[in-house]
């Protein structure tokens, strides 16, 4: 199958048949001699290949930071991709100006990624610049030479700039902040042209995506299947997911979610029902991946790849979640409890397609908490994580409970006895005690690069204890638990 | 002046090896490593491999027309293995093919058989077999056995600490161009050009004029390209000497990892005694370096474990053991501190017992204990100009400890969920090659008519800033402005032998040479002027911001016009000159000498807050007061000091190499091996630099910065373990660094593995971080 890829690289408009797999970072440099993008991982960890990809929204851009180490650019139709190249005006940019001032710059090879990154944050972040929102925005940028405080310091510059008072506040507060940007020369001016350019290109069209012939990759957000399988990709058959923006969003139909396979960690975090149901699920998310992960990674992704870690996955298996597939001949609906297994081995035929998770929206009664320790606390796979949902009366007593825990056995891990027992029981010490026993017999962690077995269950431990010293601290303190 | 590369760098302008436009028909390598530690070559089969789509050739050692070698200190290390492998990673073949992909393809089609031999990965157990490489030394100083005997203390103990990848954020590469008559250029993302250039000759049998490396710069360099960038660059040499054709050869982020040694581990026993009012008396010490399969430089690392065995510390009684101790791991190499680290963390650790025997605070041993002028190294130098003892007050006066101690202290009264830690971390650092032959270098320099300048060294340019130091040195040697001046790539032709960049020393050395060269054009325009201005003394001439001055005043004369006059007057615009550093030198035979032209001094407070519940822990703040003596250019010296302090920090808690008893890497890959991101640095930070400080050793007064803070990090290790023993109530706890969160929290609960270990449904051994944690390290006193 070959289709042709048409998109805006920077000022120019591209019309190819490369493959659809191949890395849009492998593109840049080896097709376009765009060299300005750095590989220096391939996996997503370092971001010194950061772009922009800016799509039409209602007439307005929208632009988002990722790795193009994990982008297929099959995905890129359609849209707007910005490497540093295309954010050079003649003068340097109010980030390439404090990066310079503030020798935000050592041996340079990570220094266009946090370029781009820190741009995406001037031109598109929302509510008042922070020097907290500027570090999210390069949470998937790494840095050896500079220890990140000089970044930091050319971060504050711009947060002070953009900021109340600041030389370009009003930039920030105008009504469409990137062409205010392109009018005073921060961006390019051809940034303007942008929706009407993107808009002129026709879409393509594509069947379902549980149809066609059959294919040898089904890339979603790419994040892991790039790291695992990437050196294939570019030669097979791709069907590229993303094609479908019908498997993306987020409803509430009464007391039920229905969330599209293809909806984003990102997008998930900042839709205000979950945000209302989960209050930290920011807090969660800026322990589970990079904003530039975030805004690839897909929650259908992470279940499919059935990693016994996988960090959304084991927040969705405490919700309950209910997983359907649609494949040729209709829909069939599992449990996501029943899903998984063995190790990496699920209940999904061939052809069949995840389009669609579905939870219950809880009542006023249930708390939800997730849990995580890997060894760097931010843009690291979890040694140990875990999810809790609670439902207790007024009294204290628990009438419900699904405690899931990842990293200590084969598969994603629920555990049921520990649950029943817990029904019925009011929190206090003694109840958590007995309960701790029981998970000790519910898991069977190995002892991995991430962490010897003693130490997951070690930490399998202090996670139940964490849930209810984080959920119920009128009730537990951690001195009387500990 | 900022950077002097930045403004390239902020627009993505900037060329590494492989940026630049490449010549037609280049070809691309990868390399074909062993998959297994140690054992004798059966058979190599390359027969799928060489009918794989694009590829043009596949070289192995008997494609090698002069010396399978490429051992720069000892000669026991080949290019491509030949009858056995000692490593897992070793390169035994180099497919080169059209593409890169297709390069990468063909390699997973080599298949070898190897008949397996003894594997090692610990330290201990190759010196008990007798797998020593080179001699072990031993520093002494003083009588340390008849020195116990005073000691109102004595402990034994052991530290343990592991190795470190550089990360640069650039992976290893060349590019090997053919011209005419056989030569070869070979852009080298290299710390070291001349190793490049003489190894690229000996492999293939031609003389090193025959060979010009050239590098642009490095995308970060940390110690990882200064031997090993050595490898890859013959490598590509050697496909483009076979095939007459451009050749490059990058490695992708796993082929580095796995096939490139590392910062190295050490494994340490001492002994140290001290009077009850904590003076330490004598220390003794054994260090086993786990140095891989190879020497590459270990035992030069080995050797600055000696010098630094003692930190900023002055004990009369000394004797410092060392040995290389070959094992299968990757060749260990330079990194940041090159060995002196792992001195200071035994020493670290040694006085910390001290403090836990006697009951007192780590840092009152510390300070009691700092040197001084007039004080004796145990490798026989003078201590001149010492810094300790003033960093250290500094630091406890500018950051007010005693209200941090308090605070700290009020907190860990008061909270159980949390533990804080502090730790104080002086630094004395010997600044100079210790092979002393390498602590010379050159500069040429070149004036056009235009008045623009250009000037070559042998510094290489990896992001530390050398380039713009050369021009705020040069630029106040010649009284002009910077921006006339250009500093060029780091090139074996216009610069021959020169050292590597490397040691802290590169301004020292090339921007002492720089200075020179600029003297003599000075020289050579003080005499035109003077014969101009009909004036016997040339000393009265001057150039200040490109005017011409006499005794202070305006001549009417400025730079252009001068450099013109001088051109017409057939004066020499270019000069070439030579720098050594005077009076280093290092005995062997007696283990004494003056190997350092000076110290580099300073003192970090950091203080770290412990989740008692998680074992995860953040750093509160870092406040550091560091001697850069006249600093020339504060900026970016600034980011030497930030940037070092984050790579210690990162080396004593989350790097974690691990390898199996086979000795394969498993943190092979970014998402296992973590370094320092922005939300692990803290926000707090401050740098005080000491005031009115000079250095009559270095360039216009100022000090090496580039190793020295590296070493700030150990601090971070004493306060984790401070805090983790504030929850335990002070129980014994190993010196076993990276403290991960792993540790931390089996250290935290140790009391709870023995009731988790009955419940177990599957077997799980007990690893060894464990028994670290739970075995006490008992002083014997």
């Amino acid at each position: 199958m070959t289709t042709t890829t048409q998109f805006w690289l920077n000022d120019r408009l591209i019309t190819t048949s490369a493959s659809a797999g191949m890395l849009v970072l492998d593109y840049l440099r080896k097709q376009e001699r765009l060299v300005g993008t750095k590989e220096g991982c391939k996996e997503g960890d370092c971001g010194a290949c950061a772009i922009l990809i800016g799509e039409l929204v209602d007439g307005r851009m929208h632009y988002q930071p990722v790795t193009s180490c994990l982008v297929p650019l099959g995905e890129m139709h359609g849209k707007h991709v910005v490497s540093i190249e295309g954010l050079n005006s003649r003068e340097l940019s109010p980030v390439q100006d404090a990066m310079v001032n503030r020798c935000g710059s050592q041996c340079g090879f990570c220094t266009p990624g946090f370029v781009v990154s820190m741009s995406w944050y001037v031109m598109c972040a929302k509510g008042e610049p922070s020097r907290d929102g500027m570090k999210r925005a390069i949470s998937g940028n790494l840095c050896r030479c500079t220890g990140y405080a000089s970044i930091v310091r050319a971060g504050d510059d711009l947060v002070e700039g953009f900021g109340p008072g600041g030389n370009w506040e009003s930039i920030w507060q105008a009504d469409d902040r990137i062409k205010a940007m392109a009018e005073a020369n921060m961006v390019p001016a051809y940034f303007n042209e942008m929706p009407k350019r993107l808009a002129a290109i026709a879409p393509h069209v594509v069947e379902p995506a549980h149809e066609g012939a059959p294919v040898d990759f089904h890339v979603a957000g790419g994040t892991d299947l790039y790291v695992q399988k990437g050196e294939h990709i570019p030669d097979g058959q791709v069907k590229i997911l993303n094609r479908h923006p019908e498997m993306k969003g987020i409803r509430l139909e009464g007391d039920t979610f229905h969330v599209g396979a293809l909806t984003t960690f990102e997008e998930f975090g900042a839709n205000a029902d979950i945000a209302k149901m989960i209050p930290r699920i920011q807090d969660y998310l800026f322990l589970i991946a990079s904003l530039h992960l975030r805004n690839r990674a897909t929650l259908s992704g992470n279940i499919i790849n059935a990693s016994p870690i996988g960090d959304m996955t084991i927040l969705l298996l405490a919700l309950d979640s209910e997983l359907v597939f649609f494949e040729d001949d209709g829909q069939r609906t599992v449990a996501m409890k029943d899903f998984f297994k063995s190790y990496k081995v699920y209940d999904k035929r061939p052809r069949e397609i995840m389009t669609e998770i579905i939870f219950p929206k809880v009542d006023a009664n249930t708390r939800i908490h997730f849990e995580k320790v890997s060894k760097r606390k931010c843009l690291d796979i979890a040694t140990v994580n875990s999810a809790i949902k609670i439902r207790t009366s007024d009294e204290g007593v628990i009438e419900a409970v699904n405690l899931t825990l990842g990293g200590v056995a084969a598969v994603p891990l629920w555990l049921p006895e520990t649950a029943k027992y817990l029904v019925g029981k009011s929190i206090e010490p003694a109840t958590l005690h007995a309960a701790l026993d029981i998970a000790q017999g519910e898991i069977s962690p190995i002892s991995d690069v991430r962490g010897s077995a003693d130490y997951k269950r070690l930490l399998a431990r202090q996670f139940i204890i964490a849930h209810f010293v984080e959920l119920f601290p009128d009730r537990m303190r951690f001195e009387q638990v500990v | 002046m900022k950077h002097y590369d930045a403004i390239l760098h902020v627009r993505g302008e900037s060329e590494y090896v492989d940026d630049v436009t490449p010549p037609a028909g280049m070809l691309h390598a990868a390399v074909f490593a062993s998959n297994v530690a140690h054992g004798r070559i059966v058979s190599l089969d390359l027969e799928a491999a060489r009918a794989s789509d694009g590829v043009v050739a596949i070289l192995t050692a008997s494609d090698i027309p002069g010396a399978n070698q490429i051992g720069g200190v000892i000669e026991d290390e080949a290019l491509l293995a030949e009858g056995h492998v000692h490593f897992q990673g070793e390169p035994v073949a180099l497919v080169v093919a059209e593409s890169f992909e297709q390069a990468l393809k063909a390699v997973a089609k080599i298949k070898m058989e190897v008949e397996l031999g003894e594997i090692i990965v610990d330290p201990r157990v190759a010196f008990e077999k007798g797998e020593v490489i080179g001699v072990p030394r031993t520093f002494e100083m003083g009588d340390v056995e008849a020195a116990w005997a005073a000691c109102d203390v004595v402990i034994e103990g052991r530290s343990d600490v592991a190795g470190q990848e550089h990360l640069y954020l650039e992976t290893q590469r060349a590019r090997a161009v053919p011209s005419e008559g056989g030569r070869l250029r070979v852009y080298s993302s290299t710390q070291g050009p001349y190793a490049v250039q003489k190894t690229v000759a000996k492999v293939l049998g031609v003389p090193h004029h025959v060979i010009e490396v050239d590098v642009r710069r490095l995308g970060g360099g940390f110690g990882g390209k200064e031997d090993q960038a050595t490898a890859w660059g013959c490598l590509a040499a050697l496909a483009a000497w076979n095939l007459k054709r451009p050749v490059e050869l990058v490695l992708n982020r796993i082929d580095d990892l796995k096939m490139t040694g590392k910062r190295h581990p050490y494994s340490a026993d001492y002994k140290i005694g001290a009077t009850k009012d904590g003076k330490i008396l004598a220390y003794a010490v054994r260090h086993y370096q786990n140095a891989g399969a190879a020497c590459d430089l270990s035992l030069a690392v080995l050797e600055r474990t000696l010098f630094h065995s003692t930190n900023a510390y002055n004990i009369a009684n000394v004797r410092a053991f060392a040995a290389s101790c070959r094992t299968n791991l990757p060749p260990n190499t330079a990194f940041r501190g090159f060995g002196g680290p792992q001195g200071m963390f035994a020493i670290e650790s040694a006085l910390t017992e001290v403090a836990e025997a006697l009951g007192t605070s780590r840092e009152e041993i510390q300070y009691r204990n700092l040197i001084s002028d007039g004080d004796m190294f145990p490798y026989g130098q003078e201590v001149e100009h010492a810094q300790a003892q003033r960093t250290w007050e500094e630091a406890i006066d500018s950051f007010d400890y005693a209200g941090m101690r308090r605070a700290v202290d009020k907190h860990n009264a008061t909270n159980t969920a949390t533990k804080k830690g502090l730790a104080i971390m002086p630094i004395c650092f010997g600044i100079s090659f210790t092979a002393t032959f390498l602590n010379q270098a050159s500069a040429l320099l070149h004036i056009y008519t235009d008045g623009s300048v250009s000037i070559s060294t042998g510094g290489v340019e990896m992001g530390q800033g050398i380039n713009t130091k050369i021009i705020n040195i040069a630029a106040k040697a010649l009284g002009i402005r910077e921006s006339r001046i250009f500093v060029e790539s780091t090139n074996t032709s216009r610069i021959a032998n020169m050292s590597p960049s490397a040691a802290s020393a590169t301004t020292d050395l090339n921007g002492g040479a720089t200075i020179l060269a600029a003297g003599e054009l000075m020289a050579r325009f003080r005499t035109l002027m003077a014969q101009e201005f009909r004036i016997n003394d040339p000393g009265t001439i001057t150039i200040v911001d490109e005017q011409v001055l006499y005794r202070g005043e305006a001549t009417g004369w400025d730079w252009e016009k001068l450099v013109n006059k001088a051109y017409m007057s057939r004066i020499a615009l270019s000069s070439h000159a030579f720098y050594a550093t005077p009076n280093v030198w290092f005995d062997k035979t007696k283990e004494k000498g003056r190997p350092f032209a000076y110290h580099a001094y300073g003192t970090a407070i950091i203080q770290v807050t412990l989740d008692c519940l998680r074992g995860i822990y953040d750093f509160d703040t870092v406040r550091i007061v560091h001697d850069l003596g006249r600093p020339i250019n504060e900026l970016v010296d600034l980011g030497q000091i930030e940037g070092g302090l984050a790579q210690g920090l990162g080396w004593m808690t989350l790097e974690e190499l691990a390898y199996n008893d086979q000795g394969r890497l498993l943190s092979h890959a970014l998402s296992t091996y973590k370094a320092p991101d922005g939300f692990f640095m803290p926000d707090d930070i401050q740098v005080i630099l000491v005031e009115d400080s000079d250095n009559e050793s270095g360039p216009y007064g100022s000090k090496a910065v580039g190793e020295p803070p590296l070493m700030y990090g150990i601090g971070a290790f004493f306060a984790i373990r401070e805090a983790v023993r504030a929850y335990t109530g002070g129980q014994p706890m190993a010196f076993d660094a990276p403290l991960t969160p792993e540790k931390a929290l089996l250290a935290l609960h140790a009391d709870k593995l023995g009731g988790l270990s009955a419940k177990r449904t599957a077997k799980s051994s007990v690893s060894a971080a464990i028994a670290a944690a739970v075995v006490a390290v008992i002083p014997g006193k």
